[in-house]
């Protein structure tokens, strides 16, 4: 007889576990790239030359257009066509980031580019020299506006993960589907449910509690 | 009053593409002077302003603050000064526009000091003082750790007034700077700018107030049609209006304002 819900969840938690932390690790890795990464490429593509504005636009338009899962697919298996071999992680590290800082890049942006020309008037006429006007003042007044929009990335990029299943990585949904059909039973994916919205969850509340922070001025 | 010439406007032209904003302007403003620009709208009064701090290019003609050639175009016996001639020339210069431009993610103590800290580089603690003192200047000595949406406009207002005064300018622009508030906040705002009058503060005020005019100016410029009309005394200006342009201006300015 089949062990019971509590029985079978606790013996298969290892492997769980094991998915879980392939996860969070991508999500760290990805995120800490992609911030500061989209903040360059958002100033740039807000008050950068022309040239590469242009290729911004070809950039955006490429990997906001596709689906992240091709991005993948074409790079994982498209690149051993030309003779380039990469390490799996890193492969799927770097799509993962060019995916997402095309999207967070396009939200800071959005954030600079609203910015009210009189900030940057206000700063001028202070001495202020083009970079302190950036980083004194027109990114730390985007941070508050681009919240809730990093938020939803956020949650999308840890949902996100999962994809990489698709080429054969042990993530947390690749690892409970491994369970499922070993075992033809759904508890596993009852359990990383669970697992996904505790951790939307826990994202929601810091980002909560960075808006209510940054709040303070409006 | 010394007659030291502060800010020198030579054959100044500005367009914006097609359109002409200032067509031949000259102008010497001595330190110690208040001046107001009054004139209808469109006649390039904020341009006149915004030329001078170089938020907008001259086409033509060259400006010297303090005997730094700062601005020049199609001017080859005035070349401009070198770059860091020119940034300390624009450092001797305050502005206070009319929707303040206050930095609302600062408090208004981080407001004030931000621009001597990283830009004059003067130690935190002694901006910190400095900024209490213009604060108490402008009767605002309660709100330093306010955010700027806290304030009324005329409060910001003052802020924005201490902010320029905390760089210690030795003139500052004034851009309409009571044409956003409610009118029982002009006050509180247009007695700040006559203490500084007093003080004998450079100033140029394109405004519309013109009760400020009259009494706080030591003269009114009439600007219309891209060019200055009439520069005299408020005296002489108010009681004998010599051109009819300025006939009807006045006419319809007192009459709006009862």
């Amino acid at each position: 007889m089949a062990a019971g819900f509590w029985d079978y969840i606790v013996e298969s938690m290892p492997s769980i576990l094991e998915g879980l932390v392939y996860s969070v690790k991508l999500f760290f890795l990805v995120g800490i790239i992609t911030l500061p990464l989209s903040m360059l490429v958002a100033v740039a593509a807000a008050r950068g030359p022309k040239w590469f504005k242009g290729i911004y636009k070809v950039y955006s338009w490429l990997f906001q257009g596709s689906p992240l899962m091709l991005q993948l697919y074409l790079a994982y298996y498209g690149l051993p066509f030309f003779d380039v071999i990469l390490p799996v992680d890193f492969v799927v590290i770097t799509v993962f980031v060019l995916c997402f800082t095309a999207y967070q890049s396009e939200i800071f942006r959005g954030g600079i580019i609203s910015t009210d020309i009189g900030q940057y008037e206000a700063c001028q006429v202070l001495g202020m020299t083009k970079v302190q006007t950036m980083l004194r003042v027109v990114i730390p007044q985007t941070v508050r506006k681009v919240l809730p929009s990093t938020c939803s990335q956020a949650i999308v990029l840890f949902k996100d993960t999962s994809l990489v299943a698709t080429i054969g990585v042990g993530d947390l949904l690749r690892s409970a589907r491994a369970l499922v059909i070993r075992d033809l039973r759904i508890d596993a994916f009852v359990v990383v449910l669970v697992i996904y919205l505790i951790i939307s969850s826990i994202l929601v509340a810091i980002f909560n509690k960075m808006e209510k922070k940054y709040s303070i001025y409006v | 009053m010394s007659q030291e010439v502060m800010i020198k406007l030579v054959d100044i032209d500005k367009s914006y593409g097609e359109v002409q904003v200032l067509k031949g302007v000259n102008l010497e403003v001595m330190r110690g002077q208040t001046i107001s620009i009054i004139g209808p709208s469109g006649s390039g009064k904020s341009t006149l302003l915004r030329c001078i701090n170089k938020l907008e290019a001259i086409n033509s003609g060259y400006i010297e603050i303090e005997g730094i050639t700062v601005a020049s175009a199609n001017c080859p016996d005035h070349p401009m000064a070198s770059a860091a001639q020119v940034k300390s020339a624009l450092g001797k210069t305050g502005m206070v526009f009319q929707s303040f431009n206050l930095f609302p993610h600062m408090t208004v103590m981080q407001n004030l000091i931000e621009a001597p800290v990283h830009v004059k580089k003067i130690p935190k603690a002694q901006a910190i003082e400095i900024a209490k003192e213009k604060l108490a200047e402008v009767g605002l000595s309660d709100k330093a750790d306010a955010y700027p949406s806290k304030l009324s406009g005329g409060q910001k207002q003052r802020v924005a007034i201490a902010r320029a005064l905390a760089m210690s300018p030795d003139v500052i622009l004034f851009d309409e700077p009571t044409s956003a508030l409610d009118p029982e906040l002009i006050g509180e705002v247009l007695d700040v700018i006559k203490g500084l009058a007093e003080q004998h503060m450079t100033m140029m005020v394109v405004t519309h107030e013109m009760g400020f005019a009259k009494e706080v100016s030591d003269r009114v410029i009439f600007m219309d049609n891209c060019n200055i009309v009439a520069d005299r005394p408020p005296q002489e200006f108010f009681s004998d209006p010599d051109h009819p342009r300025i006939k009807a201006f006045l006419d319809k300015m007192l009459t709006k304002h009862g």
